[in-house]
């Protein structure tokens, strides 16, 4: 009974934070689900990728590759370079999924960009399990993407309402969530640098080959400058 | 490809996502302290990360052509806006997508 109460109220409180998801994943999932079926696979193709992928990037890339030629070792290169950036979310995760026991590797499978940028910021309320937050927030997160793509893949073509620009959702999220975290922060230092190594790597290296070089950059410049962040920023 | 082969594929796709998911935890695990330098990491990490995040959301605007980014400007200041005004996540969102798809579908 008490258990039960303890799941009901993560739950509750999960729920609110998942909402802009649930948009963003039913348009992207469905697009994902329609590209599929054009393409000429059934549903349980993206049912099943979205269900053991669960990285929206990567599986519009893996139609491309189910559709040309048998080439292991370059899907496996392609699938780590698309990911890299889920390094960065596991560093900056692993205090708070300490000790969650059962969960923890449930967590760690359901960390795509969404539910790290949830679980990293939101406040938790006093008397709600952290453990369960974590977990619905997750499963709820999975299951939006799912049973969008599977939706998707079945219906396919026949829909034809007007959704353009609702992908901008996901960008309005993660505004949203920057300026969340800037809040937060008595110094910017991190946000910037974030900021300014990101944009000037997509502009020498391109939209489709600038997330490692970002990652690199900001990974050099933090090392370097980790005293005088660690002070100004009172990370000590 | 064969049915195997897609197989394949798509196994190699979980793969290389759950490796880069899972290594951070393999490599640092409960039963130790964390290095400092990687307890600096972690907390030093998110404003970076936040910020990667919307310039990957944004890597398809072209500034120096079609609508030259302007209506994903104009977007994220609305978004902006409303959120340092009322702080409420959810209105934000759906404010600033709502006017994003108002200037596409209208003026674009």
């Amino acid at each position: 009974m008490q258990q039960k109460g303890m799941r009901l109220r993560a739950l509750k409180a999960a729920f609110p934070h998942t909402v802009p998801i649930f948009a963003g994943f039913w348009f992207l999932g469905l697009a994902y689900g329609i590209f599929m079926n054009v393409s000429g696979f059934g549903f349980w193709y993206p049912l099943l990728m979205s269900l053991v992928i669960f990285g929206g990037s990567l599986e519009f890339v893996a139609v491309t590759m189910l559709l040309g030629a048998f080439a292991p070792l370059q899907t496996l290169a392609m699938a780590l370079i698309l990911q890299a950036r889920h390094l960065f979310y596991g560093v900056a995760m692993l205090e708070k999924y300490r000790g969650l026991g059962w969960k923890k590797p449930y967590l760690i499978f359901g960390l795509c960009d969404e539910t790290f940028s949830i679980n990293c910021t939101a406040e938790i309320p006093e008397d709600v399990d952290r453990g369960w937050f974590y977990f619905f927030v997750t499963l709820l997160n999975h299951l939006y993407w799912v049973s969008g793509s599977t939706i998707g893949g079945l219906v396919g073509s026949l829909l034809t309402f007007d959704t353009e620009g609702i992908e901008f959702v996901m960008t309005a999220m993660f505004v949203v969530i920057f300026l969340e975290q800037w809040k937060k922060e008595k110094r910017h230092d991190s946000a910037l640098l974030g900021l300014g190594a990101s944009a000037l790597c997509l502009l020498v290296f391109g939209a489709d080959a600038f997330i490692i070089p970002s990652m690199a950059c900001v990974l050099v410049l933090l090392t370097a400058l980790r005293r005088p962040i660690e002070r100004r920023c009172g990370l000590l | 490809m064969t049915m195997l082969e897609q197989a394949v594929t798509i196994a190699l796709c979980a793969l290389g996502t759950m490796a880069t998911r899972f290594l951070p935890f393999l490599a640092f695990s409960e039963k130790r302290r964390t290095p400092q330098y990687v307890q600096y990491l972690g907390k030093a990490l998110p404003g970076a990360v936040f910020a990667l995040l919307v310039v990957y959301c944004l890597r398809g605007v072209n500034v120096f052509a079609g609508s030259h980014g302007i209506p994903e400007a104009a977007a994220i200041a609305v978004t902006a806006l409303l959120h340092l005004w009322k702080r409420r996540m959810l209105l934000s969102i759906a404010g600033g997508t709502i006017f994003y798809m108002i200037l596409i579908q209208v003026f674009c």
